[in-house]
Parts: C-alpha cells; structure tokens; sequence
C-alpha cells in the first residue's frame, strides 16, 4: 500500500487522476503494470437513487463482465454488503457508501487500485472498518495506493509513503524513513507528536 | 451501444424511484400546455351587460313622417354581448359595483324622440347612457374596447334601416305604388307614370301649352333618373367601406389545431429540455461522469443516451397528450407517420439544446432553473405574430426564436398535424441544424465538465 500524503492544494488528487488516465501530465510519462487501474474518486461516485445491487450491476454490466450477476454477488461479499443489497444508497451511512465507491472501483478488477482520500468524512469506526477492508485487499495481491492529509493514517497503512507538497515531491520511502527524515530535518520539533513535528519539517523544506 | 443500453435503463430506474418528480416533470408541462391551449384556441367570452330599455314600448323611429317597423333593439345588442336585463338604473349601477357585469347599457326613455328630432329643425343629440367600472387599466381597455364596438354596430343597424326606409320611399316616389298612412293605402301616382300620362297628352294640347307641359315631363324623367341614381347611395351610406379580406400568404391551419400544437410543443419541450439537462446534471451530481468516462462510455454515447431518454420519453408523453387531445378535436390519424417524425426531429434538437444546457451548469437544480428560465420565455416569444409588436422589435424575436428549437418544434409538429401552411420540410431541415448545432456544442461542454 502506497501511501500519497501532503497538505491541500498538493496535488494529491492530480497525481491520482493522472495515473488514473483522467487527467493529462503536463509533462512526464506514466508506466502502468499489466491489467486494469482502478479508480475510486473521492466523492463517492455512484447512484444514490439506485440500491447497492443494482449500482454493482450497472457497473458489472458496462465493464462488459461475461457474468455480471456474479460479479456483483463478489462483490457483495468481499464489502460484507450482501444483506443490505436492496437497500437505497443514500440511505447508507459515509462509510457503507465509500464501501460500495471501492467495489465499484474493484469491478474491473484491477492491478492497482487508486483511492482518493478514501477515509474524508468517516468516523472513527466508519474508518476503522473501511482501512480493514482496503488492507484484506492489498493482502489479496491488489497494490493499493491511496491519498490523504492524515499523517498517522498514513504511517500506519501506508507501506510506502510519498510526500507532496505544492506539487513537488518531497519523500519517496517507507514511513520509519519519513520519521527519520522528519527528526533529522525538523529537530527542534523531533520530541513532539509526529503530526507537529511532520508539519515543522514542511515549513524546513520551504512549504 | 451496449453502456448506452444500460445507462438508459438506469435511468428510467431512477426516474422511477423518483415518483414525484416523473409526476411533476410530465403533469408540470401538460398542465401549463392545455393553460396555452384554452387561452389560445377559446375567442374572448361574449361580455355581460347590464341593459336596461327605458323607451316606452310603443314608441317608433319616425322617417318623413312615417314610423320604421319595430327595430328589436335588445334582441340585435344581445346578439353580441350576453345581457343582463335589469329593471331600473339602482340595479344596472348595483350589477356593475360589484363586478358582475363589465358595464351597463341604458337606453334612455327619450331616446327614440332625440333620433326622431333630427328631421326637424331642432335636432337633439341622442344618447345611450353606458355605466362602467374601470377598477383597473386593463378592465377600463377592454370595455372602452367592447361598448366602442358595440355602438358602432347598433348605429350601423340604425343606419340601414333608415337608408332602406328612405330607399322605400325613393322608389315609390319613382315609381309609384301604395303608401300606408294610418291603416289606409294612399295611392302614389309616382314620376314614371307621371311622366308617361304627360307624355301622352302633350301632343293633343295647343303649341304654347305643349312647350310649358314639355318642360314638366322632361323635368319628371331628369328628376326619376337622378333619384334612380341616388337611391344606391342611399344603401351605401350606412356602410360606404366594404371590407375586401384577400389572403396573400401564411395560409394557417384551423386555431384548434394550432392550439393543439402549441400545447403539445410546450410539453415535449418541457419534457425534454428538462430530463436531458436534469439527467446529464446528475451524472456530475453524483459524481459518476468522470468514472463513466474513463473507459466505461464515450462523451458521445453518454450525450447520445440522454438525448435518447428524452426523446423517448417526450414521444409517450406528446403522443398520451395528443390521443387525450383526440378526444375533444378530430385529428388526422392519416399523418400519424409525420406526427412521429415530427416528434422525433423536435425532440432530438431539444434534447440537445437541453444537453447543452446541463453541460453548463453543476446541480440538478441549478440546471432545471435554467431549463425553465431558458424555455418558457422562448416559448411565449415564438407565439408573437408578426405585426403584434414594432418591426425591429419582430426582426429580434425572429432571429432569438431561431437560434432555439422551440419554433421550428412547433412549425413541424403544426404541419403534421394539418396540411394547411407552409410544409413540414422546411422545419425539420431547421431542427436538423439545430440538433447538430447544439450537440458540438454539448460536447464542448462536456470536456469542462471532465475537468471541473
């Protein structure tokens, strides 16, 4: 799991989208691993107005699955969804919706799964439940890389962190690394609580 | 094909899921249709008067004399307004107060005198007493309007049955015949015959008598010729202007059919404006269209299944309005082939402006907004007929109402239902050009709203 983190207006979301084929670099080239990239925006992008079954079948369907009931059944387990299928999105708590957001994501079956700030607006266990289920995934062999603002969130799924800010890349390594960067470059900052010290080191590198 | 399937279907779920709004999105429309409808195709009601006749019954017209027949003044002034007939001025004032007569027409008791004293040489001014509400600009128009009207014609009808009177007369003093004067028949000799009797005595008279009696006969033929002449003028001077109404162009189908078309037009344009704009809204709404878009369906196929649901959609519910319409006025179910084209064409070039539209807006309901502000207006300046307003002011309607579907919508679908006025090719070319115009520029739009 790669972990994007940095302060808004980093370019985060850019960088996903543009490894997601949305968006166009302005320079550069992307090499993408063989099979599909999954994309899961930020807002949840799905029909609130449909039930979760009938958002997985659209999505099943214009994947052009071979046999899109059973995907969506696959997919129903795999979120732990299968007794609310009926059920109308709107009416499903933050969590439950970015759930189903992630499937529908997940319906290509990807390589890489790319997830956007997939935690913003979820509470606490909402977000416990959703990072249980995003690293059953990565345990299955999916590289998953996800953006956030939240430094622990990012520390603790983040197998490789990368950090942006004002669209420059300012680390690329694993997150005991990021601590040691961030004691070595911030010390004045280094006995405080990792989020303190990790905002000093951005002001240290001109941010 | 195959995403557009599915998006279709979709769709129609969630337009289903939405009841009220799939209500109001159709009953919306047709209720504001058959609204334009009745306003257009129903002529203004006949006003009710107040009348109150206060000539005593017996009392008559008199020309030369002679008293005109009974003139049935109440049932000729109730032919064009619908009377109210009271019994006295507190009543007549009473009924107009209260707003339940536009106004009050009040035959005065020496009306018929003040008509009969303009033969004499001293002339009254006859008058009709009219009592009137004015409580607003608009109601003091209108009966200003209709008691202006209605004088005019009731002094025409005066008119003619004095000039036929005086016609009557002309003739018997030209020819001659019977005049009635208090239940006895008088004989009137009449210049014909006079000028015959003259004639024939002349020759058994002396010379010097001859040339005088000469003189009188010639006088008799001079004067039945000229009066011969002055009796058609006569006729003509209650009405000297004749209306000659020769139409030139712009041969126009029956009103009820075009109030038809114009309630069905407003519908389909309603319907589908606001399902394309509404629906591609909500693909940036929920979030779906860059997801969509990354490989799953094209630009051109998500606007195209949009366009496609309110075509589809506009067509059953145009058709629904036209059978429930088909109830109260017959229509040709011979040119159903060109109802459908009609529909179909005018349904596709307003689903594409209607695409246009929810390109350039971010909520749904920013985008039904704009819908309505866009659509209606449109619509009710596609309705003014030349001549109505200034013709600079015409020439900028012509040219608004152009650039919008809205007009040649309703050109095509009032040629399918009537073949009088100009054909139905002429509009469809123009929707065509519309529908291309306005998915280019739907699909510009398309690509702001991938990167917003």
């Amino acid at each position: 799991m790669v972990a994007v983190i940095g302060p808004n207006g980093a370019g985060k979301t850019t960088l996903l989208s543009i490894l997601a084929g949305i968006s166009r670099p302005d320079e550069g080239e992307v090499e993408s691993p063989d099979g599909e990239v999954g994309w899961v925006p930020q807002q949840a992008a799905l029909y609130r107005r449909l039930t979760v079954e009938e958002n997985l079948l659209l999505f099943a369907r214009l994947e052009g699955h071979g046999d899109p009931r059973g995907s969506v059944e696959e997919m129903l387990e795999l979120t732990g969804l299968g007794e609310r299928r009926g059920e109308i999105v709107a009416r499903l708590s933050g969590g439950n919706q970015q759930r189903i957001n992630i499937a529908i994501g997940l319906l290509s079956r990807p390589a890489v799964l790319l997830l956007d700030e997939p935690s913003v607006g979820l509470d606490p266990r909402q977000r416990a439940r959703l990072w249980e289920f995003v690293s059953g995934l990565a345990g299955r062999g999916t590289t998953v890389i996800f953006s956030t603002h939240d430094i622990q969130e990012a520390e603790r799924y983040g197998g490789r962190v990368l950090v942006l800010a004002d669209g420059e890349s300012l680390f690329d390594g694993s997150a005991g690394e990021l601590r040691e960067a961030v004691r070595r470059e911030a010390p004045e900052a280094a006995d405080r609580d990792f989020e303190t010290a990790f905002v000093a080191y951005l002001h240290h590198r001109g941010h | 094909m195959g995403g557009v399937r599915w998006l279709l279907l979709k769709d129609l779920q969630i337009l289903r899921r939405s009841p009220l709004q799939a209500v109001l999105l159709v009953a919306y429309p047709i209720l504001i249709a058959v609204l334009v409808g009745f306003a257009i195709s129903r002529g203004p009601e006949d006003p009710r008067v107040a009348f109150l006749n206060e000539v005593p019954e017996n009392t008559r017209i008199n020309v030369g004399g002679a008293e005109l027949p009974k003139a049935n003044v109440r049932e000729q002034i109730c032919e064009r307004v619908e009377c109210v007939v009271v019994d006295d001025r507190d009543e007549a004032r009473a009924k107009v107060e209260s707003g339940d007569v536009l106004a009050a027409l009040i035959l005065p008791y020496d009306l018929v005198n003040k008509i009969n004293s303009l033969s004499t040489l001293a002339p009254g001014v006859p008058e009709v007493e009219v009592l009137v509400n004015e409580e607003n600009a608009v109601k003091a128009e209108l009966v200003d309007d209709r008691i202006t009207s209605l004088l005019a014609q009731a002094n025409l009808r005066i008119a003619r049955r004095i000039g036929s009177e005086g016609s009557r007369y002309l003739g018997l003093i030209v020819n001659g015949g019977e005049f009635h004067l208090l239940g006895q028949a008088i004989p009137i000799l009449g210049l014909r015959a006079s000028a015959r009797i003259l004639e024939a005595v002349t020759p058994a008279l002396p010379k010097q008598q001859r040339v005088a009696l000469e003189e009188v006969t010639e006088f008799a033929s001079q004067a039945r010729d000229n009066l011969n002449v002055a009796k058609p003028l006569i006729d003509r001077l209650a009405q000297p202007i004749e209306v000659d109404k020769v139409v030139v162009g712009g041969e126009s189908p029956p009103l009820e059919i075009f109030a038809i078309a114009v309630a069905a037009t407003l519908t389909l344009a309603f319907v589908v404006v606001l399902l394309v704009a509404g629906s591609l809204a909500l693909e940036r709404e929920e979030n779906a269209f860059s997801r969509l878009t990354r490989g799953l369906v094209s630009s051109s196929g998500l606007l195209g299944e949009k366009v496609l649901l309110g075509v589809a959609v506009g067509l059953v519910v145009t058709l629904l309005m036209l059978l429930g319409m088909a109830i109260f006025v017959p229509l040709e179910w011979s040119r159903f082939g060109l109802w459908l084209l009609a529909i179909l064409f005018a349904g596709a070039a307003l689903g594409a402006a209607g695409a246009a539209l929810g390109a350039a807006a971010r909520e749904v309901r920013a985008v039904s907004l704009l819908a309505f502000m866009a659509t209606l207006p449109i619509a009710f300046l596609s309705l003014v007929p030349s001549g109505a307003v200034s013709p600079t002011v015409f020439d900028l309607i012509r040219y608004v109402t152009a650039i919008f579907p809205f007009k040649p919508a309703l050109e095509a679908i009032t040629a399918a239902l009537d073949e009088a006025g100009p054909g139905i090719g002429g509009p469809l070319l123009h929707l065509a050009i519309l529908f291309a115009a306005y998915a280019a520029i739907a699909r510009v739009a398309l690509r702001r709203f991938a990167t917003v």
